[in-house]
């Protein structure tokens, strides 16, 4: 049986086992029905023209997981980020783990989708908030459909989240192969802060596959950093489809470190809705083998004076796929407006490639848009630089590549998490570092 | 009393198509409407043989399974093709040796265009091989070319002519199946312009030819095949006026470049077709296809100014085939009022060592949406492929857009592919400079767009450059800074 017939007849099933409310409920079955429409995107949509899904729809997933496995803290201490505090949100093969996990509601929510869209207390959120971003598409209809766990955050005004939060979601292997949708909600209120790490890892070989939907609203002068983490095992495909929402003054960071992983689709998209704000989105893209990653970005400038920065850097080897496809809209009331794309990539074998599709579309006169976009090679004069000093030409040449992808890693602001990548990013290129940042 | 903008916004929407005229010479016209019959009376009247009415039945068989493509970023109300009429000539068709056997008629037309043909034969020696609805009407220099071995007619005289030279190339570079309207000018192409220079000839003078729609109702399906033999080179340019009709006019040309080893061809085109009234009326429909093959060491450069037409959809390409080729592609692209342009270029990287540079330009004014579109490919075996390419856009007032669309594809790790894209209005400062030392607002905007250009109109050819750089001050006047 196809995927998508397997998804569709099993929501019944699905939505007797996880009843919610009545209103999340009746936007669950919309969502089936919308999904059964769309179904999962084709090569013929223009977003999707470089990325085939065939690979990580063919295999028989199963939908409903086993109960929790009980794993050990000592299995999964390495994908963590342990050498801070944090509060951390652990879900094992789609299900929340109590003992792993650190919440709170002590002046600020950090706690799980299903408690949230069955407590009365988070109602008017949910009611709010709830689903209201993420555009009508295949892909986000199916997570719709299937919501029941995930992330649930809220800052409430004036707050500054003491520690950062971490979301990790694990798959055992229990099943042969299996399909999670974790479905995440982070609302910040004014004048507040947070820094979200987000990550999903596989402890087996077993293939899985991950729709994530993950819905961000930024109220007046919010501050949001959020930093995915995708290294994952060769036998996982991420969709990851996050969406922000931006009021007046507010400031939204997203950092995508794809490493790891089969296939990774990033659907990013960034909505304006108030002035002064600033958009950052950065990424680095390290691929080998047959791994392919795809950026899909989207920065909707709708009121004046606002700004966004976008800078993806990409170094693909053997036989991987890289591709880049940002938009940036910049609407007729959107003066002033200022907006930076830029895309770096290096191809190191012959049988790599990469597709880049850097898109402006500007209905308003007085702004400032560019961008760029480059393939190249690295600098023979560099290279020959540090032969000529003694450095080996394959630790030069990672050195090099080291710097490349480097700079984007200069705007994270949680040191623990810039000295993560930055061996993740030296341990992926080869190179002994020989120093810590 | 200051001149404000208002001012210039009032000047620039009272200004009528200076081109407007419409000369009254007797059609021959084909009843509207498209089927194999009128596909056959088409390659019937124009005396054609079997395989070239074959040749036109396929296209049409292909075409009737095709769908009108919609991917483009233009809105326009499509045109019903059973609803032209596919076939119009002047019906006087005698080859003139002597501008004096030329319709007094038509010789009028081209006095109001400003290119008097005495004028122009002993101008700079450019030959002028006139279209006037889509049959080529006279040919001067034909004889001096004819001396050096170049072949410069109408398609139709070469199909007839040089057989062997057509049925080798047409289709070669634009099959008859690539695009909806590529198919369609397959099938019905009315006549074009053929160029073929031999081996080692470097073609003495600029070959240029001046297009015009004149029937209402007709839609022009021009055909152009430039041939430029190994080591040879030629310049080709190609310019355009329209006049002022309120339907839709279509206009579905295509274009064929071969660049055989070491050849070079040069390719410019001024077009002014009727962009449509001040309201979004009327205007004609640009639906182009143009492409080049490159062989060994060959180098075909591509340079528009795109003034006209209320909707274009152009993408003059490069197939960089042979080792080391070359593909250049410069253009201005000017949309006031209503018009759209979705333009650009594709770079096919399929050779080692070959080169290509995009210079990309796009103005936009009044209400009007202006698009680029390029893809620049890299194939696996092109190694040391290069690519450099610059799209810049102006903004003038707010009801305006400008688009960009990318395609970077590399498949080839010694791949250097660069893109870079801005997009910002015209300054303030800039102006107010200008002002200061006693240039007025508009003098100023002309002054400015013209630096915009400059790259691009410094590759046009001298005749060219001046005509593209009034035409500029002219489809500008008046827009807002």
């Amino acid at each position: 049986m196809e995927l998508k017939d397997k998804l569709v007849s099993s929501f019944l099933a699905f939505d007797e086992q996880y009843q919610v409310d009545d209103d999340v409920q009746q936007i669950r079955s919309q969502a089936i029905k919308d999904f059964e429409t769309f179904g999962f995107p084709s090569k013929k949509e223009e977003a999707w023209k470089y990325t085939s899904l065939k690979s990580a729809l063919k295999h028989d997933y199963s939908i409903f997981p086993k109960k929790e496995d009980a794993i050990e803290y000592s299995q999964i201490k390495q994908y963590l980020i342990h050498d801070i505090d944090t509060y951390d949100l652990v879900f094992i093969d789609g299900i929340y783990s109590s003992h792993l996990s650190n919440t709170t509601h002590d002046k600020i929510d950090v706690c799980l989708m299903s408690s949230a869209l069955n407590k009365d207390k988070f109602k008017p959120v949910i009611d709010n908030y709830f689903n209201k971003l993420a555009p009508k598409n295949g892909l986000n209809a199916l997570n719709t459909a299937f919501t029941k766990e995930g992330a649930y955050i809220h800052i409430h005004k004036n707050i500054m989240a003491d520690k950062p939060i971490q979301i990790i979601n694990f798959s055992t292997g229990n099943e042969s192969s299996l399909l999670l949708q974790p479905r995440n909600l982070v609302v910040v209120d004014e004048n507040s802060h947070v820094q979200i790490i987000e990550r999903h890892q596989s402890l087996t070989d077993h293939p899985v596959l991950t729709n994530s939907v993950t819905e961000i609203f930024a109220d007046r002068r919010a501050i949001v950093d959020y930093y995915k983490i995708q290294n994952d095992k060769g036998t996982s495909s991420l969709i990851d489809n996050t969406f922000i929402e931006q009021k007046d003054e507010s400031n939204c960071s997203v950092h995508t470190f794809s490493l790891g992983g089969n296939l990774t689709r990033n659907n990013l998209n960034f909505y304006q809705k108030g002035e002064r704000i600033d958009s950052t989105m950065k990424g680095v893209t390290i691929i080998e083998g047959k791994q392919h990653v795809d950026h899909n970005t989207l920065v909707h400038h709708i009121y004046p004076n606002c700004e966004s920065h976008q800078d993806y850097k990409g170094i693909f080897s053997d036989k991987s796929v890289g591709v880049f496809n940002g938009k940036v809209v910049v609407e007729k009331e959107a003066q002033k407006t200022n907006a930076y794309q830029s895309n770096n990539n290096i191809l190191v074998d012959d049988k790599a490639t990469i597709n880049s599709k850097p898109q402006l579309e500007i209905f308003a006169d007085d702004v400032r848009c560019s961008h760029g976009c480059t393939i190249g090679q690295l600098d023979e004069d560099a290279l020959f630089y540090l032969q000529s000093r003694g450095i080996p030409h394959k630790e030069a040449r990672g050195l090099l590549m080291y710097a490349f992808a480097n700079n984007v890693l200069e705007s994270v602001k949680i040191p623990e998490i810039k000295k993560r990548i930055n061996n993740l990013i030296a341990e992926k290129l080869g190179v002994e570092l020989g120093f810590n940042l | 009393m200051a001149y404000t903008e208002d001012d210039l916004k009032k000047e620039l929407e009272t200004k009528e198509y200076e081109y407007g005229f419409y000369t009254d010479i007797e059609s021959d016209t084909l009843p509207v409407g498209l089927n194999e019959d009128i596909v056959r009376a088409i390659s019937k009247k124009k005396e054609e043989p079997e395989w070239m009415t074959e040749w036109r039945l396929e296209a049409f068989r292909a075409w009737e399974q095709m769908e009108e493509p919609e991917w483009a970023n233009v809105h326009y109300e499509k045109p019903n093709f059973q609803n032209i009429s596919y076939y119009s000539a002047p019906n006087k068709k005698p080859k003139y040796e002597s501008l004096d056997e030329v319709d007094p008629e038509l010789l009028d037309t081209f006095k109001k265009l400003g290119i008097s043909i005495d004028e122009q034969k002993k101008l700079a020696g450019v030959a002028v091989d006139v279209v006037m609805d889509s049959v080529s009407v006279t040919t001067t220099f034909k004889k001096t070319l004819a001396e050096k071995g170049i072949i410069f007619c109408s398609i139709s005289e070469a199909i007839k002519e040089h057989p062997e030279l057509v049925k080798k190339y047409i289709g070669s570079v634009v099959p008859k199946k690539d695009n909806f309207y590529a198919a369609l000018n397959s099938a019905v192409f009315s006549d074009g312009s053929f160029c073929y220079i031999p081996k080692g000839v470097r073609c003495p003078m600029e070959l240029s030819t001046y297009f015009r729609i004149n029937q209402a109702g007709t839609g022009q399906f021009e055909r152009t095949l430039v041939i430029a033999d190994e080591s040879s080179y030629v310049s080709y340019l190609e310019g355009c006026t329209a006049p002022m009709r309120d339907e839709n006019q279509l206009h579905a040309a295509v274009v064929e470049l071969v660049a055989l080893d070491d050849a070079e061809i040069k390719y410019s085109t001024v077009q002014n077709w009727f962009p449509g009234g001040k309201d979004g009326k009327g205007g004609v429909f640009n639906f182009v296809t143009k492409r080049g093959l490159c062989e060994k060491n060959a180098k075909i450069s591509w340079t528009q100014v795109e003034t006209g037409s209320a909707v274009t959809w152009k993408y003059p390409s490069c197939i960089l085939k042979g080792d080391n080729s070359v593909g250049e592609f410069y253009s201005i692209a000017v949309t006031n009022n209503f018009q759209q342009a979705d333009t650009g270029t594709k770079m096919v990287h399929l050779g080692k060592n070959t080169k290509s540079t995009i210079i990309s330009k796009g103005i936009s004014a009044g209400k009007s949406q202006n698009s680029y579109r390029g893809l620049v490919q890299v194939n696996p075996r092109a190694e040391n492929a290069r690519n450099f390419s610059q799209c810049d856009s102006l903004l003038m007032g707010n009801e305006c857009g400008a688009h960009t669309f990318p395609y970077i594809e590399a498949k080839n790790k010694t791949a250097k592919v660069e893109h870079e894209a801005t997009t910002s209005k015209i300054g303030e400062d800039q102006i107010f400079y200008c002002n200061q030392r006693g240039i007025d607002t508009e003098k100023a905007i002309a002054l400015i767009v013209n630096g915009f250009s400059k790259e691009v109109l410094n590759k046009l050819p001298m005749e060219f450059a001046v005509e593209a750089q009034k035409l500029l001050e002219i489809s500008l006047e008046g827009s807002v800074g």
